[in-house]
């Protein structure tokens, strides 16, 4: 018979403690979409006019 | 002590070690944004933006347009920043024992020794590469030797070993419009030296104002500042040296052609103002403990620089616009 999974790290997150997390978390998602649209529009700027020069 | 007392003490500093390595990030995101020092951060972005548009102004070398100009701005702020993180990670031990910095977010607990030196790498990392990508690989390696000469040289090496870190140290906060100078033009030219040499001639008294007036922090922390190592008299005469001759430094950029005539009057009159404020300081004996000339001289200063480059890139615009 299997054992319920009683592992404990000894760790509970309080309500306090899980809004910073939730906080740190919606911090890291935005620095990200900021990098994808910095490099997309490092990209679009670094070829310039010439992105529009391509055979239709 | 008994065995089974051995065996309990084992225990608990098992426990207690991995308590700390559990330890629940309490860190919120501003706290990582006060690891970039804002402060420092705005000098940063406001000397590398009178760089960028000086060097456009004056060589006539455009690489980058307005918007990936911006972009070679932020990285330039975020390498600062990056620097200051590094800075505060290794000197938290510093700050603990400090009035002035004792809430910064290490030393109050908010965020991690690890987390710091995480943040301070990616952070460095990630504004060089930018850099390197969105303007050329000169300006990303300058950008990569002013975080490693704050973070290495300044505050590992001469912070706390010699009294002159400052002067040495004053070098990585010079270096910002040299960046941008060479992220513009993709080269460095004597007029980028030019404003180097205007912070780095301005950081010493700047400094030492501020150590006047903080020395016992600075005595408690152990940290050999100035007035720590060979007093206020000292440094007072040193204060005024500096201020002499930081003004000829600064009439630099009006002596190569690429200050105009208002930077010319404008910096002559402000240097006499510093000079009028160093001996000031000079001449105060501060019986009353207040510091109140140190306090002026620094405030002065910041609104010095501030005045000096504001002239500069508005006469840059002007010339550009023209």
């Amino acid at each position: 018979m299997n054992e319920p999974n009683t592992v404990d790290d000894g760790l509970e997150l309080s309500p306090e403690d899980k809004k910073r997390r939730n906080r740190r978390s919606v911090a890291i998602a935005l620095g990200l979409i900021f990098l994808v649209a910095l490099f997309y529009i490092m990209t679009i700027f670094k070829f310039g006019p010439a992105l529009m020069n391509k055979p239709l | 002590m008994s065995t089974a007392d051995i065996e309990a003490r084992t225990e608990l500093q098992a426990l207690a070690g991995t308590a700390a390595e559990h330890r629940i990030s309490q860190a919120e995101p501003r706290d990582f944004f006060a690891l970039m020092k804002p402060g420092v951060m705005r000098l940063v972005v406001f000397t590398a933006l009178v760089g960028l548009v000086s060097a456009a102004a004056t060589s006539g070398t455009m690489l980058l347009d307005p918007v990936t100009g911006a972009i070679a701005l932020f990285c330039i702020a975020i390498g600062g920043g990056a620097s200051g993180a590094l800075n505060m990670w290794y000197e938290a031990d510093l700050d603990r024992m400090m009035k002035r910095t004792a809430n910064r977010p290490i030393p109050a607990g908010r965020v991690s020794s690890d987390e710091a030196l995480a943040f301070g790498l990616i952070m460095a990392v990630l504004s060089v590469m930018v850099l390197g990508l969105v303007s050329n690989w000169l300006a990303a390696g300058l950008l990569a030797f002013t975080i490693f000469f704050y973070a290495v040289v300044y505050t590992v090496w001469l912070k706390r070993s010699t009294q002159q870190n400052i002067v040495i140290g004053g070098a990585a906060g010079a270096l910002p419009p040299v960046v941008a100078w060479a992220a513009m033009t993709g080269s460095v030219g004597i007029e980028a030296f030019a404003l180097f040499f205007i912070i780095f001639m301005w950081t010493p008294p700047h400094f030492w104002a501020l150590a006047l007036f903080a020395s016992q922090d600075y005595a408690r922390a152990g940290i050999p500042m100035m007035p720590v190592v060979s007093g206020d008299a000292y440094t007072r005469k040193q204060i005024l040296i500096y201020a002499v001759l930081l003004a000829p430094v600064a009439m630099a950029p009006w002596l190569l052609g690429f200050g105009g005539l208002v930077y010319g009057i404008t910096t002559a009159a402000l240097s006499l103002g510093f000079i009028f404020y160093a001996i000031g300081v000079y001449r105060d004996k501060n019986l009353d403990n207040s510091n109140r000339a140190a306090k002026r001289l620094f405030a002065y200063s910041i609104l010095y620089l501030f005045a000096l480059f504001g002239v500069l890139l508005l006469e840059a615009v002007i010339r550009l616009a023209l």
